[in-house]
Order: structure tokens, then sequence, then C-alpha cells
């Protein structure tokens, strides 16, 4: 089963994608057809790339009267960052003091 | 981290939690959670206002409560006190609304608007948004502090 990481990922493993976010990024609460006129794409391709952005959280859509809004959600970006980036800068940190403990001790 | 090119008018954010909305909105309006991630603000939300502490006891905050609708909303306004180039710009609006899920995981949605005459309030929050929820999640879900 695919979970909140999976889809995050997998959103981001797509070239327009990221650059929909970058464009969110300068600016957010652009509507669909901004976005789209921005890419050289269909705006079916565009539909089908935010959906995909939505599942995973990174894009939040708000109707705004009789337009949609379109922002972007950094949150579950902070989160991976969290889970994964600090747990391995941390590990190379103790690494090293390791290794200057080991050095150190044999000199 | 850069952002200084983050949206200027309106800012959401959202987040899944592991969490009821009554445990979501104590996280939120009661100072002895908040301090523990919200960089260390004690951060006291009554009916009427929501004023902010920092550790050695200066004021981040002090803003009418707008709307306290525990526990699915909470209104109120912002400025960015602490910030000397963003403290004079008009007061801005915080919105957090609490959705209760399935399997009991909510959804906390943080929407900070009416930035339009605050670019230096829109830019000083864009990431520390970002790191509470991320912060508070943590908070919920295990029990530690990031």
């Amino acid at each position: 089963m695919e979970d909140d990481e999976d889809r995050v990922f997998k959103a981001l493993a797509d070239p327009t994608r990221r650059l929909l976010l970058d464009r969110l990024f300068e600016r957010g609460g652009r509507t669909l057809g901004e976005l789209e006129s921005q890419l050289e794409m269909t705006r079916f391709g565009v539909m089908k790339h935010l959906r995909v952005l939505e599942q995973a959280g990174l894009v939040v859509s708000r109707k705004v009267g009789r337009t949609r809004e379109h922002f972007l959600n950094p949150v579950p970006i902070r989160l991976i960052h969290d889970r994964w980036i600090d747990k391995y800068t941390e590990g190379r940190v103790a690494a090293l003091a390791d290794l200057k403990t080991e050095l150190e001790g044999t000199a | 981290m850069t952002t200084t090119v983050q949206e200027k008018t309106a800012q959401v954010y959202q987040v899944f939690i592991k969490a009821n909305p009554e445990q979501i909105w104590d996280a939120i309006t009661k100072p002895e959670f908040t301090e523990r991630y919200f960089y260390g603000s004690r951060i006291e939300t009554s009916p009427e206002r929501r004023i902010s502490l920092a550790p050695d006891g200066s004021r981040r905050g002090d803003d009418a409560t707008i709307e306290f609708d525990p526990p699915r909303k909470l209104v109120h306004e912002w400025r960015s006190l602490w910030d000397p180039e963003a403290a004079p710009e008009p007061t801005s609006r915080v919105t957090w609304e609490i959705e209760p899920g399935e399997d009991g995981v909510s959804m906390l949605t943080l929407v900070h608007d009416h930035l339009e005459a605050s670019p230096k309030t829109a830019e000083g929050v864009a990431g520390g948004w970002m790191r509470v929820l991320s912060g508070l999640k943590t908070l919920l879900e295990t029990g530690e502090p990031l």
C-alpha cells in the first residue's frame, strides 16, 4: 500500500511537477489557467499533474469565488527533511566523532 | 534557506496528524504544548486574545482572537512583534482549521492571509510555519519535540 511518503517521492519524481511547485513557490494562489499558460502542455495534462501533487499534499487548492487557487504546501517536504536528511547528517557527524575517538585513542 | 519570493498575499499549509481534534486544539492553544514546538514560545489563546511569550518573557505576539470555536476553528490577528522590520506592518490574519478524518487522523489547515500590505511579515513567517507544523505533528504523534 502506498503511504504518504511514497506519494510525495513519486510526485517529486517528475520534472513538470517540480516546475509547477517552483511556480507556486514564486507566487501562490495561481489558477489552473495561469499555470497552464506557463507550460507547453494541455489543460488536461496540467490538471493531471496537479492532481498527483494534491494527493501527495504538496499542493492545496482553495475555491475563491468562481476560481480555484493553488498553493504550495511545503510541510510534506519538511517532514521528509526531518525524517531522512536530519537522520543521515546526524549519522555522519556521529561517524566522524567515532573516528576521532578511535584515532585519538590509538595515537 | 531562502524564502524571499514566497507568495505575498496568502500562505496555505496543511498537515495530517494522528490525533483527535481536541488534542490538536490543546496543542495549539495551551502554552505548555506550544513551548515544545513553537520556537519555545509560550502561547496562551483565549476567546479574546492570543499572547505569545518568548522564553525570556518578552512578547513575541499580542493579538486579538477573531473566532474561537474549539476544537474546530481558531482565527486570530497576527503581527510579528519580534521582528523590527515586520512589526510596524499592517495586522494580518491566521486561520487554523481542524477536520477529523478516518482512523484517528485529523487534517490541520493553516491559512495566513491579509498579507497584501505586509511583505516583511509574509517573508518572515514562510519558513516558520512549515517548521511549526512539522514540529506540532511530531510532538503529537511521538510525544517528543523535534
